[in-house]
């Protein structure tokens, strides 16, 4: 079955994308990225620490032939520190693409809209390539799509709680009505059976950092997501069976001993 | 002369380019993005870029990062 995950123009063989952040050492986290058979990787932009240099060189064990770099605005409050801290990143880097974040409010991490659009519409002119974390909320989804937006990514519940989809209604919604550019859910996985629930509601690929990084184990988890998202996605496109309320019998009931 | 790097004053010699001053501090080169009083040094134009007294220079790079929230740039 030919079944391919392609944003803006760019095939992807995991519909997994991985954040980079909270690991406990650098090895763990390369060691996850190989488990989970990701192939695009958030990194985050910051100040060069002048006086630590060990953490000046947090890129260099990421293998950059494997993983295409998804460098985020995380921590942005305004769409004027987004734009900024996108342009520093392509500067950086030398990539269009960008996570985009702007959050309104520090405890639950939801994000603004109104800045996220108007991040977003001034980024696309840019001539970058934004892929905006938002709430799961079409009308927003399509005010993103309509600004030039390459994904939409709903979050599932609020970023690193682990609470799993809150709203299994809205993603329904968003999944049948936004068809124009891939739909990504982004934050709130905390488990396989999180994940596995969202591919199997037919969205297109799943972004999550906290679930993996956090678990005891974390490369195992990581094992266990790239199962999940599979095991989803090829379950969506399988076509699940109806739901009754009564038994139907597997086995014939025709030949039966007498 | 006094320049302000990544919020943090430094004394650094007078007119300095910025190729310099990334070499000053013992900074790898590769995957850095530089900012003059909040406009951006494109990297061809390192070398050409002198630095005045009081400029605000913003030096970064990329940290783990994913779906966290992490201090303020």
């Amino acid at each position: 079955m030919s079944d391919t995950f392609v944003i803006a123009g760019r095939r992807f063989k995991s519909r997994l994308i991985l954040g980079t952040g909270k690991y406990a050492t650098n090895d763990l986290m390369v060691k996850a990225l190989e488990a989970s058979g990701t192939d695009m990787v958030t990194v985050a932009v910051r100040r060069v620490n002048l006086e630590d240099r060990s953490k000046e060189s947090f890129l260099d064990h990421i293998d950059t032939r494997k993983y295409h770099l998804l460098p985020n605005t995380a921590g942005c409050y305004t769409a004027e520190d987004a734009i900024r801290t996108a342009m520093l990143a392509r500067e950086a880097l030398g990539t269009e693409w960008i996570k985009l974040e702007v959050i309104g409010d520090e405890r639950t991490l939801f994000p603004d809209n109104d800045g996220l659009l108007q991040a977003t519409r001034h980024l696309v002119r840019e001539g970058f390539i934004v892929l905006p974390y938002f709430n799961d909320d079409l009308i927003v989804a399509r005010r993103l799509i309509d600004a030039g937006a390459a994904a939409v990514m709903p979050l599932a519940a609020p970023i690193g709680s682990g609470l799993g989809i809150q709203n299994f209604t809205n993603l329904r919604i968003l999944r049948e009505l936004v068809t124009e550019v891939p739909l990504i859910v982004d934050a709130g996985v905390g488990t396989a059976s999180d994940a596995t629930l969202a591919m199997e509601l037919g969205v297109d690929g799943i972004l999550m950092n906290t679930g993996v990084a956090g678990a005891r184990d974390a490369v195992a988890m990581a094992e266990a997501m790239n199962y999940a998202v599979r095991a989803g996605r090829l379950a969506y496109l399988a076509g699940r069976i109806e739901k009754k309320l009564y038994a139907t019998a597997s086995s014939p009931t025709a030949g039966m001993i007498e | 002369m006094v320049i302000i790097v990544n919020g943090e004053t430094k004394e650094v010699e007078d007119s300095i380019a910025v190729a310099d001053l990334i070499i000053s501090l013992g900074l790898k080169p590769e995957r850095l993005a530089v900012e003059v009083n909040r406009a951006i040094i494109r990297r061809a134009a390192w070398s050409s870029a002198l630095l005045a007294e009081g400029d605000r220079v913003e030096i970064v790079n990329f940290v783990g990062g994913g779906e966290i929230v992490m201090p303020q740039l």
